[in-house]
């Protein structure tokens, strides 16, 4: 399709030969679509950011980028106490050449960036002295100034509290709805997924996958085989919006609290 | 509504244009380059022969801006011979080192995101001593000296990086210093091998210039220091915002567009470079490389758009003034490495006991 912005076809990842971390993946993104890669830990998850990204080499398959990336690791740490300036400043790495310094008007674009996110004030202080959703918006202000098509983001909410999780899911909508951004994220909940994903995959082991819309693949039964957990999707409506969520049901302590009542 | 959980009206959008734009940030790198200007014009001025703060700044304008000789010049042919012939080729021969040193040092730490780094740690030091001691075994010209110190220094961190990378773990910054020890401690050996190769004429010669010192400083000594560190130095400084940029890890530095490992291994090529030319000329000195980048950023923070020059400066006149201390205070003639070695190790040790808890140890 003209509007695939990222496609991947029976591709593959082996740390050491015959040791597959995935096998015979294939999906297509379009643009300014969100797409959500979900799985347990130790997957392959992060592996395939990075084979996507071009920092690993695929063992199989291949992958084609149709369009400028930025990444968003996990855990953003910086080794030195950069400002955010500084921060959102490296987004304009493309624009500015190799043997020249960011220019006022590269400033310019970042501290517009900032202010784009409501957190202009933040732009003198140590990027290690904001809070986790803080420093995420951060970075999502760098990869806005970086001219980025394509969003990767590794884990966005995790270590990240109730409110600050609402904000980053919210922005992820907005970057996609109203800049276009193709974003792409990996997470450990299902229901982030369902609420702000078109399309998802779910990544099974070895060459098992589970892929399409988010609607139709964060079914009960597939989280079930994806997990070994139960979860219950649950509809509801607030303020005249019709909502879907996943609750885990939790063996113990459900059985646990009916005795105890 | 997402802003309204962030943003915070009451205050106030900063101007855009980061410090080192504006005329504040050229401030102190302006200030430090005024005050190596003078320490040079100081050191001129210490040592056995006395000779006038102004005196030494006459003598040096002339040699600047060579004229027709005044017929009754205002200082003596003694003094001119003291200038241009004994002290003006090691202050020149000590600011450089200490400007390559500086700036080698702080791109090292940015690029290897570890602030416990330096050109000796590495092994660049060790690899360009090794292919020093090694020419001078086979009693090389001088320009052969400094072609196979390079080679070594190259040598020595391509060990580095190749046994991080077999241990899967190149972009990690303990990795790579423990490999840097390793290599280090490899190379150490391999003088030690070729010191026991040497012959009687040839032992003493290496063993002091493996001691670091500026004795014997002359104008081909300074054009051989000063065409790498002032070239190798000027690539590094255009280059030098993208040390912040690889200090965010290779993952994160290409996906933001930037060809990392072609950087990487320009920057590494530059530093082993200008460390091999000063090893070269004046010995393996330690601890310039490592203590003065903790100091620059003290000074204007971890920005290495403003810490390269700041780095270069404090470099040449922390190197000046240990020289002069060498050269003034104790008279022993203590080679410079020894100095930098037992004044480094206590600011070490300090940084140590001050970083604790302030991020020192983020991989």
């Amino acid at each position: 399709m003209s509007n695939t912005v990222i496609e991947f076809n029976n591709l593959g990842h082996a740390y050491r030969p015959g040791e597959w971390v995935f096998q015979n993946y294939s999906a297509a993104i379009q643009q300014g679509s969100i797409f959500a890669l979900l799985g347990p830990n130790g997957c392959g998850k992060t592996t395939l950011l990075k084979v996507l990204l071009g920092a690993l080499k695929p063992s199989t398959g291949s992958v084609v980028m149709d369009g400028r990336s930025a990444f968003v690791p996990q855990l953003f740490q910086v080794t030195f106490d950069y400002s955010v300036l500084d921060m959102v400043l490296m987004g304009r790495a493309r624009q500015v050449g190799l043997f020249s310094q960011p220019s006022v008007e590269d400033e310019e674009a970042a501290m517009a960036s900032l202010d784009r996110f409501g957190i202009a004030h933040f732009a003198r202080h140590p990027f290690h002295e904001l809070s986790g959703g803080e420093r995420q918006l951060v970075i999502f202000a760098r990869a806005l100034v970086s001219d980025a098509e394509i969003l990767i983001l590794d884990e966005p909410t995790s270590a990240l509290d109730l409110k600050n999780q609402i904000v980053v899911l919210d922005w992820i909508t907005r970057l996609s709805h109203q800049d276009g951004l193709t974003i792409l994220f990996t997470t450990h909940h299902p229901h982030h997924a369902l609420a702000v994903a078109d399309n998802a995959l779910l990544m099974l082991g070895g060459s098992n996958l589970v892929s399409g819309k988010a609607g139709d693949v964060l079914s009960e039964e597939n989280l079930r085989a994806l997990y070994g957990v139960d979860l219950k999707l649950l509809a509801f409506e607030h303020k005249g919006h019709s909502h879907e969520t996943l609750v885990p049901v939790l063996p113990y302590a459900s059985r646990a609290r009916q005795q105890a009542r | 509504m997402t802003e309204a959980i962030i943003a915070d009206p009451a205050r106030s959008r900063p101007k855009a244009g980061s410090p080192w734009t504006t005329a504040y940030g050229w401030a102190i790198p302006l200030l430090l380059g005024v005050c190596v200007l003078l320490a040079m014009l100081v050191s001129l001025c210490i040592g056995a022969y006395p000779m006038s703060f102004a005196q030494a700044a006459r003598i040096v304008l002339h040699l600047a801006w060579p004229g027709p000789l005044p017929e009754n010049p205002p200082w003596t042919v003694r003094e001119l011979v003291v200038v241009q012939v004994v002290r003006l080729p090691r202050v020149l021969l000590a600011t450089l080192a200490g400007l390559g040193l500086g700036i080698s040092g702080t791109a090292l730490q940015g690029m290897m995101r570890n602030p416990l780094v330096g050109p000796d740690i590495v092994g660049v030091s060790s690899g360009a001593a090794f292919g020093g001691v090694l020419a001078m075994l086979f009693d090389f010209s001088p320009a052969g000296v400094i072609a196979l110190a390079f080679c070594g220094g190259m040598l020595a961190i391509f060990c580095t990086f190749t046994l991080a990378r077999l241990a899967h773990a190149s972009s990690s910054s303990m990795i790579l210093v423990l490999s840097g020890i390793f290599i280090s401690g490899l190379f150490v050996a391999l003088i030690d091998l070729v010191k026991r190769l040497a012959n009687d004429a040839q032992f003493p010669t290496m063993a002091f210039w493996l001691l670091g010192s500026f004795v014997g400083a002359d104008p081909r000594k300074v054009a051989m220091i000063a065409i790498p560190t002032l070239g190798g130095g000027a690539v590094l400084m255009m280059m030098r915002w993208r040390l912040n940029l690889l200090s965010l890890g290779d993952l994160d530095a290409q996906s933001l567009g930037m060809n990392a490992g072609f950087v990487r291994w320009t920057i590494l090529a530059l530093v082993s470079l200008i460390v091999a030319s000063q090893v070269a000329v004046s010995g393996v000195i330690g601890w310039i490389g490592l203590v003065v980048p903790h100091c620059a950023r003290m000074l204007v923070g971890p920005d290495h758009r403003r810490l390269l020059p700041v780095s270069g400066l404090l470099g040449a006149l922390l190197m000046l003034a240990l020289d002069d201390i060498t050269r003034a205070l104790i008279r022993a003639e203590i080679p410079s490495g020894v100095m930098t070695a037992l004044i480094g190790t206590p600011v070490v040790c300090f940084l140590f006991w001050k970083a604790q808890g302030k991020g020192w140890g983020r991989e």
